[in-house]
């Protein structure tokens, strides 16, 4: 990318370089050390656990003789930093254990149920960002006056309300009242089943094999909890938008450009917004982190069967494989995009580098 | 009128002649700051208002919110119930009011953990430097990277369900900003003669931590705090909703949301008016916590 034209023409390229690859080493080495600090959290809750995890296999009536077998088997009587290394090697197997509730390894449901958070988290990030940058633009460009008010009443208000809330209340209006959309779930019932999953993302699977009733089916289905989750992202981006905008806005050089006699849209979006572009990196990646992360209440309000309603549903069954399992995958893509998210900036921005 | 001249020409007094007189200043003349912006006055009014609420429910409520009067099940708002009644016939206003004190007691009990914790650990890793400080820094950053309903999930599912684990979730997935606001404030503040002075007074590291770095570090604290209030009260909530946080018949409004659910088409006061209460609450916090910010810091408020 633009890594080559990072160095500042004052500091020697080489040195540049170097420095650069230091900071990318320290993005990896924290990137370890915080997947390390994630399992051994999974590992101690579920040794903490309530019930004996030789019980939740053998179950309750098998003899003395088994119990002790699996004992074993499990590596329990060895000492805990030996039990967490072998959790590791499990982990990096794939290996997260069998769900008791569908009775299939937690790794091949989690492929299962992912596939539909990706999707909305996708969707909702992408409005985010589509509406909020010139949202956020916007409010800037015109500080102070009405446009900056309602954007900021509209961010204020889009990340104070509980989310969960917002989408029962859009399910009131938009589906039962208005009908303008479908309502909970991904695709209605005499849909399901006919597309064959090859990505898992309905949209997508359908129009690759042209059934475009069920792509207009599931689009229906999506546009409602995506924009619910999508006022978040919206409200984040829109603000973070507007405050690195304000802050390139009042530097010299924009102004010696206003001096020069330069159209004022160029120097909004040819000066002004091109540095901005590089600090919302980081935003748009925390954003689309934390929206596959939270997730989980819409999907509870929508009924949309991703990892979030996984884990809930796991969650009241007891079934610690399967909240475990689906706690490091959603913990490792929030913690693996915004260390992706930080390593492109600093790849991208030429003045970071320690 | 005098006395109130005089106090006004106290507090503005162009040198303070006592400590209590300059703390009361720096407070007199941030007030008269924050007052200028009405928005945060708005999000004080707000606050302000919960805290009494809370503080006079026995009086504002006619029931206790969790008597059953089955023959006035899901009636509609009126003048008898002025936010209507439950599946159980419960009345509502009276549910969302006593529901304030666990709002208030949720915040209250996730300040009192998290904010010692960050600050015990900020100021530790900015003052001693060094090895501590990478440290503990490692530390902060790998909390400060996890995902935090999520995390908040998992430990409910071993602590059990319920409002104290709730807290207890949250606050260990709440701390780490904290550390790293306290931190960044020791590493200006060390190498500052106040604090050469009283090395050389013989003041122990403990003392320095408590009596002079700590309280230096208290404003940044407390707009942080503010700030994440709204997200606490969000994520309580939500974990309420979900069923793994306040378990009924508690009027938390959140799992008043969760039940409240079913009767989203027919009856949407039921599950609406509670979720009104949380955004109320959660913008008057963010209000709060911009104009706060504002006062404290004018460089980054904007």
């Amino acid at each position: 990318m633009a890594s080559t034209a990072g160095g500042q023409p004052t500091a020697g390229t080489g040195l540049a370089l170097q420095s650069k690859l230091t900071s990318i080493l320290g993005v990896f080495t924290s990137l370890l050390l915080t997947f390390i600090g994630l399992t051994a959290i999974t590992f101690v809750i579920g040794r903490m656990m309530p019930a004996d995890p030789v019980l939740a296999i053998v179950g309750d009536r098998a003899s003395q003789e088994v119990y002790d077998q699996v004992y074993l088997q499990l590596g329990l009587d060895k000492p805990v930093y030996i039990q967490y290394l072998r959790y590791l090697e499990q982990l990096v197997e794939g290996d997260l254990g069998t769900s008791i509730m569908t009775a299939q390894p937690v790794l091949d449901d989690i492929i299962r149920f992912f596939p539909a958070t990706l999707e909305l988290a996708t969707v909702a990030t992408l409005l985010g960002i589509f509406v909020g940058i010139p949202m956020g633009v916007l409010a800037a460009v015109h500080q102070g006056r009405w446009p900056d008010h309602i954007v900021r009443v509209i961010s204020l208000v889009g990340y104070s309300a509980p989310i969960f809330w917002l989408g029962m209340v859009a399910l009131l209006v938009f589906y039962a009242n208005l009908g303008w959309v479908a309502g909970p779930g991904r695709l209605d019932v005499f849909y399901d089943g006919i597309v064959e999953p090859a990505t898992g993302i309905l949209m997508v699977d359908a129009a690759m094999s042209g059934e475009w009733d069920i792509f207009h089916n599931a689009l229906s289905h999506l546009v409602l909890p995506a924009m619910i989750l999508g006022t978040f992202a919206l409200a984040y981006i829109a603000r973070m938008t507007r405050s690195f905008m304000l802050d390139q806005l009042s530097q010299e050089y924009i102004l010696t450009a206003r001096v020069k006699g330069m159209p004022e849209y160029k120097v909004i979006w040819g000066h002004a917004f091109r540095n901005v572009l590089v600090q919302l990196i980081t935003i748009i990646g925390l954003t689309y982190a934390s929206l596959l992360e939270g997730s989980v209440l819409t999907e509870t309000v929508f009924s949309w069967p991703g990892i979030g309603q996984y884990i809930t549903n796991s969650l009241f069954n007891n079934d610690m494989n399967a909240v475990l399992g689906g706690t490091i995958v959603v913990g490792a893509c929030f913690v693996g995009i915004n260390m992706l998210s930080d390593l492109l900036y600093r790849l991208v921005d030429p003045r970071i580098r320690k | 009128m005098t006395t109130e001249a005089t106090l006004r020409g106290w507090l503005l007094a162009e040198i303070p002649t006592s400590k209590l007189q300059a703390r009361c200043q720096r407070v007199f003349i941030g007030w008269l700051d924050f007052k200028r912006n009405p928005i945060a006055m708005i999000g004080l009014l707000i606050i302000l208002g919960l805290v009494v609420v809370a503080a006079l429910a026995p009086w504002i409520t006619t029931s206790n919110g969790l008597e059953l009067d089955l023959a006035n099940r899901l009636k509609p708002p009126s003048s008898q119930h002025w936010f209507g009644t439950d599946e159980l016939g419960r009345d509502i206003f009276d549910r969302i009011i006593w529901g304030s004190r666990i709002t208030l007691y949720i915040v209250a009990l996730v300040s009192i953990i998290v904010v010692p914790i960050g600050l015990l650990i900020g100021t530790v890793a900015g003052y001693m430097g060094g090895w501590v400080d990478t440290v503990l820094m490692r530390l902060t950053d790998i909390f400060l990277a996890f995902p935090r309903l999520i995390l908040a999930m998992a430990l409910v599912a071993v602590l059990g369900r319920g409002l104290e684990n709730a807290v207890l979730a949250i606050a260990l997935t709440t701390w780490s900003p904290f550390a790293r606001i306290a931190r960044a404030e020791a590493l200006t503040i060390r190498n500052s003669e106040f604090i050469l002075a009283a090395q050389m007074q013989g003041i122990s590291t403990v003392g320095i931590l408590a009596r002079h770095v700590t309280p230096l570090c208290m404003s940044s604290v407390t707009v942080r705090l503010t700030l994440d209030m709204a997200g606490i009260i969000l994520t309580a909530a939500g974990l309420g909703f979900l069923g793994l946080g306040a378990q009924p018949p508690t009027p938390e409004w959140g799992a008043m949301i969760s039940l409240g659910r079913q009767y989203l088409i027919d009856q949407w006061w039921v599950p609406t008016i509670p979720g009104i209460a949380i955004l109320v609450v959660s913008l008057g916090f963010n209000l709060l916590g911009d104009g706060l910010r504002d006062v404290f810091d004018p460089k980054s408020g904007n």
